[in-house]
C-alpha cells in the first residue's frame, strides 16, 4: 500500500531524511520509534504533504506518486494524518467541521453528501464509543480543549474520515489511563484488512493493545532497525543507546 | 518557504455592470443654485431649502478632516455631479408595475427583483438608484401597522411635520465635513417611523444603488422608534465599475425613545477598485443613534467594498439602562483602506456598551479600528466592553488599532481587549489534511473568525455575507 523508496528531506539546508525505505502492506501496522529530532514528525508531515521541506526520492500510495498530490488530494485518497498538536479553530463549530471534512472526502471518492441529520447521529455513535461528550460538536475545532480531548477528537476524526492509510503522530504521548485507552481501543476497531497504520510513538504501552507488525528504529535520517514487537520492549528497557551504537556507520 | 499567500489574484467584482438608462444630471459642481436646484427638483419646503443653505454656509468654512488613517488623491468638490436621476419616461410610476423596464432590470440583477420581493418574502425594501428611491414595497401591510416606510422625499412632502421634528437631532448640520455637505446636497433616501408600543411586523430594507458616473451619492436616511417601538432595518450598497472615484457621503440617524429598540445592519459592497487601486468608491459615512431610557441601538456592519470607508457608527446613550452595541466586520483586500470603528457616548446613569470589531486585511490593504468609549460624569454605573481582533492575510497588509477612552465617572466599569493574529499555515494544512481545499480551508478559518458578528445578522444576511466574504477573499490565499 506504502513504498517509500530512498526518501530524502531536507528543510533549509539541513538534512533531516537521508534515504529513508518503508514498505507497508494493506491490513499492516507499523511502528516508528526513535530518539527526539530523528524526523519522525518530519516524515509524518511530508506524507501528508504540508509544504516547505526539500523533498526527493519517490513515494507511491497504492501505486499513485503521492508526492505529486495536494495535501486534501492526499486525505481523498484515503490517507489520514493525526497531529501530534491539534491546530485550535475559533469559531469553527467542530461538528460542521467534522461534516465538512466527511463530505469533502465523501465527494471524491464519489459518494454522496451526508445530512446534517444523518451526520449528527453517526457522529454521536463514535463519540460515545471514544467516550466523549456530544457537547463537543458544539465548540469550536480544538479551541480551549485539554491534550487528552484533542487526540480523541483526532482518533472520532480518524473514524468518521475511513482512511486507507492512517498516521498517528504521537497520539498517545500526554495521555492518562483511561485516554490512552480510548485511543488504543479506537485504533483496534478500525482495523480491517486493507487498512495500514504507521504509528509514531516513544512508548510501549500502547503496543502492548495493537500489537504491531513491525517496529522500525529511525535514526539520523533512516531506519536503523526494524523488529517486531519484542523490538519495542528492548528500546524501553535499554534506551536507544545500545541499538545505535551497534549500527552506526 | 513558498508563500502562498504572496500570490494575489485579481477579484472580480460581482456587481459592476452598468444600466443605460437616461439620467437626469445636475451641472457639475456645489454652490447655492446647484443646492436651490436639488431642493426644487424634489418640491421641498422653504425651511427644508433654508436648512441645506446653512449647511452650505457653514460648510465652506470647513477642511476636510486630516486625521484619518487614510490616503487619497485629493477631492475636488466642484468636479462632481450632486444630482442625478434616471429620467422619467412618461408620467411617475403609480406601482410597481409602471417602473421603468430597465430600473427593473437594474435591480433584478442585483437578485433584488421588486416584484419578488412584495409577492415572496417578508422583507419591505426600499430601492434607492442614484439620488432617487425607485419604490418602495410592502408599503400598504406597513401602514395597517402603522409604520411608515418610504423615500425621504416623500417623507418630506408627507409627514413635514415629524421629518422637521427629528431631522439633524442627532447629527447635527454642523457636526463634521462630511456630514455638512450631506445635509447641503443630500437627494433622498429612507425614512422610517415606528410608532409607540409597535413591534414592526418584518424586516425593513433600503438598497442603495449607484450607477451614474461622476455622480456623488449623499443620502439620508431617518429611523426614529417611539416608546417601546422596535425595528430591525438593514441596508445594502452596490456600485458599477468606473475607473475614477466616486463619493458617497451618507448621513444616518437613529431615534430610539424611551424602552425602543432599533437594529441596523449594513452589508455594504460598494466596488472597491481594481486590483491595482484604481476607481472605487469613497465611502465617508456618519451614522449615529440617541437612546432614551431603557432604549437599545445596535448597529452590525459587514463591510467589504469601497476603495476607502470613513465610519463609525456611534450611540449617545442619552437615558439611563439604555444599551449600544457595535458589531463590525471589515474587510480591506488589495488597495482597500479602511478605518471604521464606532464612538459610545455615556451620558445617563447604568448605561452598557458592547463593541466587537473584527478586522481583516489582506494584500496590500490597510485596517484601522478607531473607537471612542466615553463616559460623562453624569453616567453613574456605565459598562463597556471591547473586543477588537485583526486578522491578517500575507505579510504586506496592515491592522491598526486607535482605541480612545475618556472616562469622568468612578464608578464606571471599561474592558477593552485586543487581538491580532495570521490565518496560520498550521490551521490551513489541518483543514486541507482533512480534505478541504484551500480556498474553502481560508473561507472556513474566516467566518470562523467573524462568528459573533455574523451571529448577530439576520439569519438570511448572514448566509449573503458569509458568500460575500468568500468572493471578496478570492484568492488572497493560495
Amino acid at each position: 500500500m506504502l513504498h517509500i523508496d530512498h526518501l530524502r528531506i531536507g528543510v533549509v539546508g539541513k538534512t533531516i531524511l537521508d534515504g529513508l525505505d518503508l514498505d507497508v502492506a494493506a491490513g499492516e501496522v507499523h511502528v516508528i520509534m526513535g530518539p527526539n529530532g530523528a524526523g519522525k514528525t518530519t516524515l509524518a508531515n511530508v506524507l501528508a504533504g504540508r509544504d516547505g521541506y526539500d523533498v526527493s526520492g519517490r513515494v507511491l500510495f497504492d501505486g499513485v506518486d503521492l508526492l505529486a498530490l495536494t495535501p486534501e488530494e492526499r486525505a481523498a485518497a484515503g490517507l489520514f494524518l493525526a497531529f501530534q498538536h491539534p491546530i485550535e479553530i475559533p469559531g469553527v463549530g467542530n461538528m460542521y467541521f467534522l461534516r465538512t471534512a466527511v463530505n469533502a472526502v465523501r465527494a471524491a471518492r464519489g459518494f454522496e453528501e451526508i445530512s446534517a441529520r444523518d451526520f449528527l447521529t453517526l457522529a454521536k455513535e463514535h463519540m460515545a464509543r471514544l467516550g466523549m461528550d456530544p457537547a463537543f460538536l458544539s465548540r469550536s475545532v480544538n479551541d480551549g480543549f485539554s491534550g487528552g480531548e484533542k487526540k480523541r477528537n483526532e482518533i472520532l476524526q480518524m473514524s468518521l474520515l475511513e482512511p486507507r492509510l492512517a498516521i498517528l503522530d504521537e497520539t498517545d504521548s500526554g495521555l492518562d489511563i483511561d485516554a490512552l485507552r480510548a485511543v488504543a481501543d479506537g485504533i483496534q476497531r478500525l482495523r480491517t484488512p486493507d487498512r495500514s497504520f504507521l504509528i509514531i510513538t516513544h512508548h510501549r504501552r500502547l503496543l502492548d493493545d495493537i500489537r504491531p507488525d513491525q517496529v522500525h528504529v529511525l535514526s539520523r535520517g533512516r531506519v536503523v532497525r526494524s523488529g517486531d514487537q519484542r523490538l519495542a520492549s528492548e528500546l524501553e528497557a535499554h534506551g536507544y543507546g545500545p541499538t545505535l551504537a551497534g549500527t552506526s556507520a | 518557504m513558498p508563500d502562498v499567500i504572496e500570490d494575489l489574484v485579481d477579484r472580480e467584482y460581482a456587481f459592476g455592470f452598468h444600466s443605460d438608462l437616461d439620467t437626469d444630471l445636475a451641472p457639475k459642481g456645489l454652490n447655492d443654485d446647484v443646492v436651490r436646484l436639488i431642493s426644487a427638483k424634489k418640491h421641498e419646503p422653504d425651511w427644508l431649502l433654508a436648512w441645506r443653505l446653512e449647511a452650505l454656509r457653514h460648510f465652506v468654512t470647513l477642511e476636510e478632516p486630516t486625521w484619518p488613517n487614510v490616503h487619497h488623491p485629493p477631492i475636488d468638490y466642484q468636479d462632481m455631479h450632486y444630482w442625478a436621476a434616471p429620467k422619467p419616461k412618461g408620467p411617475a410610476p403609480k406601482s410597481l408595475d409602471d417602473i421603468d423596464p430597465e430600473i427593473r432590470a437594474t435591480f433584478d440583477k442585483l437578485g433584488i427583483s421588486l416584484a419578488e420581493q412584495q409577492r415572496l418574502s417578508g422583507v419591505a425594501v426600499d430601492a434607492i438608484l442614484d439620488s432617487v428611491s425607485v419604490a418602495t414595497t410592502f408599503k400598504a401591510q406597513l401602514a395597517e401597522a402603522g409604520v411608515l416606510f418610504c423615500s425621504f422625499s416623500e417623507a418630506v412632502r408627507e409627514h413635514p411635520e415629524l421629518v422637521r421634528r427629528y431631522l439633524g437631532s442627532v447629527v447635527g448640520i454642523r457636526d463634521n465635513f462630511f456630514a455638512t455637505l450631506n445635509s447641503a446636497v443630500f437627494s433622498d433616501g429612507s425614512f422610517c417611523f415606528i410608532p409607540a408600543g409597535v413591534r414592526c411586523p418584518m424586516e425593513l430594507s433600503t438598497y442603495f444603488r449607484m450607477n451614474a458616473a461622476q455622480t456623488g451619492q449623499f443620502e439620508r436616511t431617518l429611523i426614529v422608534a417611539e416608546e417601546g417601538a422596535s425595528v430591525s432595518y438593514l441596508e445594502g450598497c452596490t456600485a458599477p465599475m468606473r475607473d475614477e472615484n466616486q463619493l458617497h457621503a451618507a448621513v444616518v440617524e437613529l431615534v430610539a425613545l424611551d424602552d425602543a429598540s432599533i437594529k441596523y445592519s449594513t452589508v455594504q459592497n460598494w466596488y472597491p477598485g481594481d486590483a491595482n487601486g484604481n476607481g472605487g468608491i469613497y465611502n465617508f459615512v456618519t451614522k449615529r443613534g440617541r437612546a432614551g431610557a431603557r432604549a437599545r441601538i445596535s448597529w452590525t456592519q459587514v463591510e467589504t467594498g469601497s476603495a476607502i470607508t470613513w465610519k463609525y457608527p456611534s450611540v449617545i446613550l442619552q437615558g439611563d439602562d439604555s444599551v449600544g452595541e457595535f458589531y463590525s466586520v471589515a474587510v480591506t483586500t488589495n488597495h482597500q483602506q479602511a478605518d471604521t470603528g464606532t464612538k459610545m457616548i455615556h451620558v445617563g446613569r447604568n448605561t452598557s456598551s458592547t463593541i466587537v470589531s473584527k478586522g481583516i486585511s489582506a494584500g496590500q490593504a490597510q485596517n484601522t479600528y478607531r473607537g471612542l468609549v466615553k463616559v460623562l460624569r453624569s453616567a453613574s454605573g456605565a459598562r463597556n466592553h471591547t473586543r477588537c481582533d485583526s486578522l491578517l492575510i500575507g505579510s504586506r497588509c496592515g491592522a491598526h488599532t486607535f482605541p480612545y477612552i475618556e472616562v469622568k465617572n468612578d464608578t464606571a466599569q471599561v474592558e477593552h481587549e485586543a487581538s491580532t493574529s495570521k490565518v496560520s499555515d498550521d490551521q490551513l494544512f489541518y483543514c486541507r489534511q482533512r480534505g478541504l481545499t484551500q480556498e474553502d480551508a481560508t473561507s472556513m478559518i474566516i467566518n470562523g473568525f467573524c462568528r459573533e458578528v455574523f451571529d448577530e445578522l439576520p439569519m438570511e444576511y448572514a448566509v449573503e455575507a458569509q458568500a460575500l466574504m468568500r468572493l471578496t477573499l478570492e484568492g488572497a490565499v493560495g
